[in-house]
């Protein structure tokens, strides 16, 4: 296949980076959680039936005209705001004009040289105590596209293709996107800077709470722009466009590869080719796009259907006085009061789950006990479940309900993982669980009443524990167990069997 | 011919309002011209005589009233009509039944207006003579051998022959207040945003407007009332009351108006009968009492060739989305050609020349390199013309003209010269660049050829009641309400 990078054609990441410096940059695309689609009243519900969610204007039948969702542009401006930018007073959508079957008018409503938020900066701290500044260049509204499905073909793609379908369901769904300004100075942490600012970027939506930002379901996608330069030169080299990059990991993955590829390129005294890129998940290669695409003139020219946009500057304000407070600063603050260190936030940050132990602590857990839980536990049980642990049917005041039984000696710590999955099973609160299972740790006096009888029962077991076998102890543990319904401390168990047999 | 169909659209309603005559009757006394006469006019791509008597009926039930209840209209193709084809005149749209009412369309419905079909016009109502059609040409109903003009040649010319005392037009460029001129008939076009554009088939969509044809002053204000005020739909609809153009009309009263005519529309290119008819309208005028001036707006000179920028260029956005994919015609789809290639041959045999043309020009003045030179100059002419206007309407109340350089043309003549053609809208299109209500109006027949001539109005932004006051002014004094009564037997 033409075009293709072989790992012989690549040096390994490091090594470049010890003679090049890294130039990011990075397009993020949001669709918006607003109810009703950018300039129509049809709803962005994601996976409803093809073609389901759709009405003349987001089909862009002749005569329709688009009529602006006020929410989209205060969810803008929130973006814009809190990404430090300046919200313009007075500004346009724009047509960009291009062919293609997914977008019913063959042109999109999008901002050109007039975007609604411009100039602005997030903070993104990486691990070590150090935080890169990211410039903001522009946040701008835009509608969303249809979904083409090539059917027929081996690889989904539109080569090899017998058919294609199109979903005009997503045409239409406000998208926001943020793009930086060309990001310098990362040196070796380029890879792991992309990925924390796709990382800060989509905590800090998710806290303004104007997208769901799932991006395996393409709510956030990102676009990577990498070139190099010689270290210590400051004249940008040439950059490729690596598009849709839907994971973290892949966003990583995809600016270590071109790295990798550009510096084998370089090294051999070759030029690199502004082009379009696609990454794949699979194989974490990039490979170059239609070449056509860089041809493309989208005769952009300012919306004629839609009057200007005109943010009263009152307005505005008024929704900073609603901004929460900057993931950055809310963390520090959290890891702080709790006792958590860099790497414990990281973690649970990586793993979606911060919000989840913050609420979980509020509802009085004790913060290692909470932290403990969904780290090593209900990330576990989401994984298994394909879902994100905010998604699992347990509330965060039924986890500090668990655990507080078991800090109190209520609940051992496999009872308190049984409560849990019941919990999940839907079988109910934690106390209606245990009052229906008749889960509760034995107390001593019955615990020691069961071990008695059990060295009663099994003389011969006995014998061969005092002679000094002590992986016979099982089948005592074992009749205990079962005495007690499974309910007995198997650790203090143990303890008071060796206590009486070994002395 | 019945009666029925001479009389004006005030007198049907108000006919039917005192049960004189029922809807149904009405509307069959159109629907049997629209079959003797049609033939020879071809105003009409498709016909509605179900609807437009199931319609009726509900007027006579009582179900809807109005001013206009019960009136039969004539409906420019480019105008979506739930369940009824709709084709803006192109191939291109072959096949398709829109699935939804034009906002105007729905306002007309509920006030009982009984609309009889679809009719002709220019593909994409780009053209002046309805040659460009891709259905045909109509025919002038003064001299069949000539144009009703264009695009909306089809709703003037159903008008002028009877067929309809009402239609609706679409005034991009002069589409509405040009077939007005070389018909005989009353045309206006409201001031941009006046008129909800949903469902309007855009051409420009920033000159676009929906508005009046008519026999008389009076019935174009009627109608224009009908469908004027705001739609949520259209975010350029302007959110304020309408004017009061039907007293304005009725009232005709014009003592003390200063009347600025324009100095740049006469000399070379202007038919000595044309401005013969139009200074005599204009002197008629002073004579009942209007202040006559004459204004320069120097920037009307650059008017026609900004718009042959500003209107392809939208166009050329606007005509993208036929492209077989969706809906109307497909060419080429034989389970092998990709879907580019299906689009390209679909836009090459759905679009007709002069659609072509424009989308060729406006895709190059669109173009990286060349935006700021021809767009972009472009819209800066059309600032200088709206300032012409305002200055203009510090001195004067309304602004007149010629509303075309010539009468009628015939059929053939300038279809193959594109410029023209174009001339045809030397002085409608200034009003549509400035966004400002303008009307044509009847002032009397050419000694040149004995065919109309329009007298055109220009009146300021929001101030559509203007217009209206003056053409009944012009219509009272020159008797022009009549004047189809001298056009020929069909
Ligand atoms: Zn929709």
């Amino acid at each position: 296949m033409e075009g293709v990078t072989t790992t012989a054609d690549l040096v390994p990441y490091d090594e470049v980076l010890d003679r090049y410096d890294p130039v990011l940059g990075l397009e993020t695309h949001v669709e918006l959680g607003t109810a009703t689609k950018l300039f129509c009243g049809c709803p962005t519900a994601f996976g409803a039936e093809p073609n389901s969610q759709v009405c003349p204007v987001c089909l862009g039948l002749p005569g329709s005209l688009p009529v602006t969702n006020e929410k989209a542009i205060e969810f803008t401006v929130r973006i814009g705001l809190a990404l430090n930018c300046g919200i313009a007073e007075w500004c346009r959508f724009a047509r960009k004009n291009y062919f293609y079957p997914d977008m019913p008018k063959n042109y999109q409503v999008s901002q050109y040289d007039e975007p609604l938020c411009v100039d602005g900066y997030l903070d993104v701290p990486v691990p070590g105590g150090e935080t890169y500044r990211v410039q903001i260049e522009r946040v701008h509204l835009e509608e969303d596209t249809g979904k083409t499905l090539h059917v027929g073909g081996a690889t989904g793609r539109i080569h090899g293709a017998t058919h294609s379908l199109v979903d005009y369901n997503r045409a239409g769904i406000p998208l926001v996107e943020i793009v930086t300004r060309p990001l310098t100075g990362t040196g070796k942490r380029a890879a792991e800077v992309a990925r924390l600012y796709v990382t800060e970027l989509r905590d800090l939506l998710r806290g303004l709470g104007v997208s769901d930002v799932r991006m395996e379901q393409g709510s956030l996608r990102c676009d990577v722009n990498v070139s190099l330069m010689p270290a210590g030169t400051t004249e940008l080299g040439t950059r490729t466009e690596t598009k849709n990059v839907n994971s973290l990991r892949s966003v990583e993955r995809a600016v270590r590869f071109e790295v990798e590829r550009q510096g084998a390129l370089l090294d051999a005294g070759q030029r690199i080719v502004q082009e379009t890129r696609h990454f794949h998940e699979d194989s974490g290669t990039t490979s170059p796009g239609r070449s056509k695409e860089e041809a493309q003139d989208y005769r952009y020219f300012p919306e004629p259907d839609l009057v200007p946009l005109a943010p009263e500057p009152r307005w505005v304000e008024q929704i900073r006085t609603t901004l929460p407070e900057p993931p950055s600063a809310r963390r520090a603050r959290f890891a702080e009061a709790n006792g958590f260190t860099p790497l414990d936030l990281e973690q649970m940050a990586n793993a979606g789950v911060l919000d989840l132990v913050e609420q979980t602590i509020a509802a009085r857990a004790a913060p290692s006990k909470a932290r403990g839980w969904w780290l090593s536990y209900l990330v576990g049980s989401a994984n298994e479940r394909g879902v994100e642990p905010a998604d699992l049917p347990i509330t965060p005041e039924q986890l500090a309900r668990i655990s507080a039984l078991e800090d109190d000696g209520t609940l051992t710590n496999k009872l308190a993982r049984q409560v849990v999955d019941a919990v999940l099973a839907g079988e109910g609160d934690p106390d209606t669980v245990i009052e229906a299972h008749g889960w509760k740790v034995t107390g001593e006096a019955d615990l020691v009443a069961a071990v008695e009888a059990a060295i009663a029962a099994q003389p011969d077991v006995v014998d061969k524990v005092r002679a000094g076998n002590l992986g016979a102890l099982g089948p005592l543990v074992g009749a205990v167990m079962k005495a007690t319904g499974g309910s007995a401390d198997a650790t203090r168990t143990r303890e008071l069997l060796q206590e009486r047999l070994v002395g | 011919m019945s009666e029925l169909v001479r009389l004006s659209a005030a007198e049907t309603a108000a006919r039917i309002a005192a049960r004189d005559v029922s809807a149904v009757e009405v509307a069959q006394a159109h629907l049997d011209r629209v079959d003797a006469v049609d033939g020879k006019v071809h105003a009409f791509l498709h016909l509605d005589s179900a609807g437009a008597l199931a319609q009726a009926r509900r007027v006579d039930a009582g179900e809807l009233t109005g001013p206009l209840a019960g009136v039969p209209l004539a409906l420019k193709d480019v105008i979506v009509t739930k369940g009824l084809p709709t084709t803006a005149g192109s191939r291109i749209l072959e096949g398709w039944v829109p699935p939804y009412d034009a906002t105007i369309v729905e306002r007309m419905r509920a006030a009982g207006i009984v609309v009889l079909g679809k009719t002709n016009m220019d593909e994409f109502a780009m053209g002046s003579s309805t040659e460009h059609s891709a259905f045909g040409p109509s025919h002038n109903p003064w001299d069949l051998s000539r144009t009703p003009g264009g695009s909306g040649g089809g709703s003037s010319a159903a008008v002028a022959s009877f067929q309809a005392p009402l239609g609706i037009g679409t005034d991009t460029g002069g589409s509405i207040r040009q077939p007005a001129a070389v018909t005989g008939t009353v045309g206006a076009k409201p001031t941009y945003g006046g008129v909800s554009r949903y469902g309007l088939i855009a051409f420009s969509s920033s000159l676009d407007q929906a508005g009046p044809c008519a026999r008389t002053v009076l019935d174009a204000a009627l109608l224009h009332a009908v469908i004027a005020g705001h739609d949520p739909r259209d975010s350029t609809s302007i959110d304020a009351p309408v004017p009061d153009i039907v007293s304005a009309a009725r009232s005709a009263e014009i003592t003390g108006m200063r009347v600025g005519v324009v100095a740049q529309f006469k000399g070379e290119g202007y038919a000595p009968g044309v401005l013969a008819r139009f200074d005599e309208a204009v002197a008629t005028l002073e004579k009942l009492g209007a202040e006559i001036v004459e204004v320069s707006c120097p920037h009307f000179d650059y008017a026609l060739p900004a718009y042959y920028l500003i209107a392809p260029s939208e166009a050329s956005s606007n005509l993208a989305r036929y492209d077989a994919m969706r809906y109307g015609l497909r060419v080429g789809d034989d389970g092998v050609a990709g879907a580019e290639e299906v689009m390209a041959l679909t836009r090459e045999a759905g679009f007709g020349d002069e659609v072509k043309r424009r989308i060729i020009l406006g895709t190059y003045a669109l173009s990286a390199g060349y935006y700021d030179a021809y767009y972009g100059q472009a819209q800066k002419v059309r600032t200088l013309i709206a300032r012409d206007f305002s200055a203009a309407f510090e001195q004067v109340d309304v602004l007149v003209s010629p509303t075309t350089p010539t009468t009628a043309f015939t059929l053939g003549e300038r279809v193959d010269d594109p410029m023209a053609m174009y001339l045809a809208d030397l002085c409608t299109i200034p009003s549509n660049l400035y966004g400002g209500p303008a009307l044509s109006v009847p002032c009397g027949l050419s000694p040149d050829d004995g065919l109309p001539v329009g007298f055109q109005v220009m009146a300021p932004v929001q101030a559509d009641e203007r217009m209206y006051r003056l053409a009944a002014a012009v219509e009272v004094a020159l008797g022009t309400d009549r004047l189809l009564e001298q056009a020929p037997e069909l």
